[in-house]
């Protein structure tokens, strides 16, 4: 088996497992309890959330956790309107965001809300100069992912901060679900970041749970409201075998990091040096070190995506249509759509995307495979 | 830079006449005490300097462990070298160079105790900076403020060169103005308190009152966390805990809601003395600071103070909350004291604590208590237990629960 989805997921580490197993079967109290089971869960949720935080340099009390990338990006974004609403009710965002980002906006937007979608240039960025022209005096909050889940795209995290330098009342968002354990933290971190989003099953943790990043002195409203836990910003008994296993899954991504990046670099490269070489065939990800080094999005022209996962899936290649999340419901790529890419084209793009389990030797074989599927359409148009 | 030696100059020690000596020894112990890791290390104190020789010890965790030792001024690391010309020269530019950049100003300052070398202070300082000025042909001398101080001393054994000079804690060595007992709550002010007074050279003992179930075992490893904490001034603090449980419940049964605190305090204060007196202490210091709280304003203070003699120092007395919380978060004890764990003083707080309490009440009221059974029972079950700066009482990370992560 080959497994190239692994923006869509990635499997979970054994010991992140052994971990999460670990931690349910001798910390289970709830860690608000005030016997020494709620003690000694609660110490090894401070544990936990202190290597989380030192690990990416943050302060413990800024890291809230979740139930994933989707909460965070609800709560940072409904919890900014609900917070802010008396003081503005525009919001800016881009045009190639994940669908927890948009359908966030588009609830707000039937509330009354106006949001701004930033449009974007061939490769998937937007232009840091747009983003100046659509701040008003009413904006409230700027949401722009780190890295598209999509093509890979790196948006320019630091020209944006700059600009909103000039506004520090206005809430800035990143959704850095895609972007953990690629090396590229000093690209997409900067200190005018108010709150980032991050995912534990995008990095070898479990499902179900994942973190904000709410810098200090900055504030919104919980989304979900109840028992006061999460200092009160997010209720609901804290998952602590999930957030172990996640404080975890984080330090061995973090570990070597750069080297696995280097890996993945070179086996995108070894992708799209040979996709070059292909005709009807047409590359949305670059090389270069603004797009992200895990993946790889492309069109076999003449054939539907889900045509190409699936000839793939019969040699026990996994891939999918860009964005797994809407890869079933059917609709075109949004950021493909975006970036004004034909339809026709657009529905014939799928992705690869790698992590540092991934060999060369799987990517040959995997080039062998695309050669022949290739082929295959090639005789058949 | 491979530092060879640390230059210890002393704080106020050097206006204490016949005391010297004393101050010396017990600067001498306590550097001995914070230097227990670095056994290597050679401590030489002498009449107005104390030299460390390194053996090879990391000369920045040594300093950097000085940092909390009171009674030092400032400190220098330092080389030992050959008494040779050449050498010096070449290390003090090497130094110079190390600082330099174009437009600092720099100067050298010989010290000499060895009289019998072929060179006077002003030869040597001369020699010295002509040769980095020869190689540093844009730099300038400047006698009075330096950017770069190279100080040169020529001692029996050797020459000793540094060009950095550390600020220390400042202060008296703790130990060196006798012994008192602090009254630890585990809240923001007592411990700054305690810091204040071993920066005057007070050898405090902790005494802290714990009611259990009323309190959490929490609160009593919260006491003994930041006793841990600032014995990274002392070397280590001997903590007395103090059973206030049964004190709480008969004075909670027998006296009018609006005096609670006042006799409990009175109580406390009691149990106190006698600790101090069974353990030769001076004086009693505590974190109260003039109108924070109903059990602070000044009328409580005298109806509190009157079980005793003794004195009792107040180092926050008159602080603001926003001062006292600097220095807590200086000394590192901010984010531990406001940790939600409910000690003693809030569990029995009542709705409406009297803020003027009347001396005569207060007497009348604690009359009704066998105060001298309560103490006693109390005292019999304290317990004295020693703290060291490198123990961990409170989510202390537990390697078990740290190798899952």
């Amino acid at each position: 088996m080959i497994y190239f989805d692994n923006s869509a997921t990635t499997k979970i580490a054994p010991s992140v497992l052994a971990t999460y197993q670990q931690v349910s079967e001798k910390y289970w109290g709830n860690p608000s309890s005030l016997h020494h089971l709620g003690d000694e869960a609660q110490q090894m949720l401070a544990s936990a959330r202190r290597q989380i935080a030192s690990l990416l340099h943050f302060d413990s009390k800024e890291i809230y956790f979740t139930s994933g990338g989707s909460e965070g990006d609800n709560w940072v974004i409904k919890g900014t309107a609900m917070e802010k609403q008396e003081f503005g009710r525009h919001i800016i965002t881009t045009s190639v965001e994940h669908a927890a980002v948009t359908n966030s906006l588009h609830q707000l937007e039937k509330l009354g809300f106006k949001v701004t979608y930033l449009p974007v240039d061939k490769q998937g960025r937007i232009n840091p100069a747009d983003l100046q022209a659509a701040v008003r005096n009413d904006t409230i909050l700027v949401s722009v992912m780190a890295v598209n889940n999509e093509v890979g795209t790196i948006q320019p995290i630091h020209a944006i901060a700059r600009i909103l330098d000039y506004y520090p009342k206005i809430h800035f968002h990143v959704d850095a679900v895609q972007a953990l354990g690629k090396n590229l933290w000093s690209q997409i971190y900067d200190p005018r970041i108010d709150f980032m989003t991050f995912s534990a099953h995008k990095f070898h943790g479990p499902r179900g749970i994942g973190f904000i990043y709410a810098k200090s002195g900055r504030k919104i409203a919980p989304l979900i409201a109840g028992g006061g836990q999460e200092h009160n910003w997010r209720s609901g008994t804290e998952n602590t075998p999930a957030i172990a296993a996640m404080a975890r899954a984080l330090r061995l991504a973090l570990t070597d990091e750069s080297r696995h990046a280097q890996l993945q670099n070179q086996l995108r490269e070894q992708l799209i040096t040979h996709l070059k070489t292909l005709d009807n065939v047409q590359i949305f990800s670059g090389l270069t070190t603004d797009f992200a080094p895990h993946i790889v999005c492309f069109a076999l022209k003449g054939a539907r995506g889900e045509t190409t996962v699936h000839a793939f899936e019969k040699q026990e290649i996994y891939l999918s249509t860009t964005s797994a999340c809407s890869s079933r419901t059917g609709d075109e790529s949004v950021t493909l759509k975006a970036m004004h890419v034909p339809d026709q084209v657009a529905t014939s793009a799928v992705r690869v995307s790698l992590d540092e389990q991934n060999t060369p030797a799987e990517m040959t074989t995997f080039i062998q495979v695309l050669d022949q599927i290739h082929q295959h359409y090639q005789v058949l148009n | 830079m491979n530092y060879t030696e640390i230059m210890v100059r002393y704080g106020e020690l050097s206006t204490k006449g016949k005391n010297r000596r004393n101050f010396i020894d017990r600067l001498h112990g306590n550097v001995e005490k914070v230097l227990h890791p670095f056994p290597q290390v050679r401590i030489h104190p002498k009449r107005d300097r104390m030299h460390l020789t390194l053996n090879g010890a990391d000369a920045q965790q040594v300093m950097q462990r000085l940092q909390g030792v009171f009674g030092i001024q400032n400190y220098s690391p330092s080389i030992q070298i050959p008494k040779e010309m050449a050498a010096i020269k070449k290390l003090a530019l090497q130094m110079v160079q190390e600082q330099y950049q174009p437009g600092k100003t720099f100067k050298i300052a010989t010290r000499r105790a060895d009289h019998q070398f072929a060179y006077d202070t002003n030869q040597i300082n001369l020699a010295v900076g002509d040769y980095v000025s020869s190689h540093l042909p844009d730099i300038q001398a400047e006698m009075r403020h330096p950017d770069i101080k190279i100080q040169i001393e020529i001692r029996l054994d050797g020459a000793y060169l540094s060009s950095q000079t550390y600020s220390g804690a400042g202060g008296l060595p703790v130990g060196t103005a006798g012994k008192a007992m602090l009254m630890l709550s585990g809240g923001i002010d007592s411990p700054v308190a305690g810091y204040l007074a071993m920066k005057r050279g007070v050898e405090i003992e902790m005494v802290h009152f714990y009611s259990p179930p009323y309190t959490s075992e929490n609160a009593l490893f919260k006491a003994k966390e930041l006793t841990a904490r600032l014995a990274r001034y002392a070397g280590r603090i001997r903590f007395l805990q103090v059973p206030f449980t049964e004190i709480q419940e008969t004075i909670k049964q027998e006296v009018p809601a609006g005096y609670l605190m006042t006799v409990q305090r009175r109580l406390m204060l009691r149990l106190t003395d006698a600790l101090r007196q069974q353990r030769n202490g001076l004086a009693i210091f505590n974190g109260e600071s003039v109108g924070q709280v109903a059990s602070q304003t000044l009328e409580s203070m005298a109806a509190i103070n009157d079980v005793t003699t003794t004195p009792i120092l107040r180092p926050v007395a008159t602080l603001d909350k926003t001062e006292i919380i600097r220095l807590a978060e200086h000394i590192g004890t901010f984010d531990l004291s406001i940790q939600p764990f409910e000690d003693c003083c809030t569990i029995f707080a009542p709705p409406r604590p009297k803020t003027k309490p009347r001396l005569d009440k207060a007497r009348e009221y604690e009359a009704r208590l066998d105060t001298t059974g309560l103490i006693q029972r109390a005292l019999a079950q304290t317990q004295l237990t020693e703290i060291h700066s490198e123990e961990h009482f409170l989510e202390s990370e537990n390697t078990e629960m740290v190798n899952l992560l």
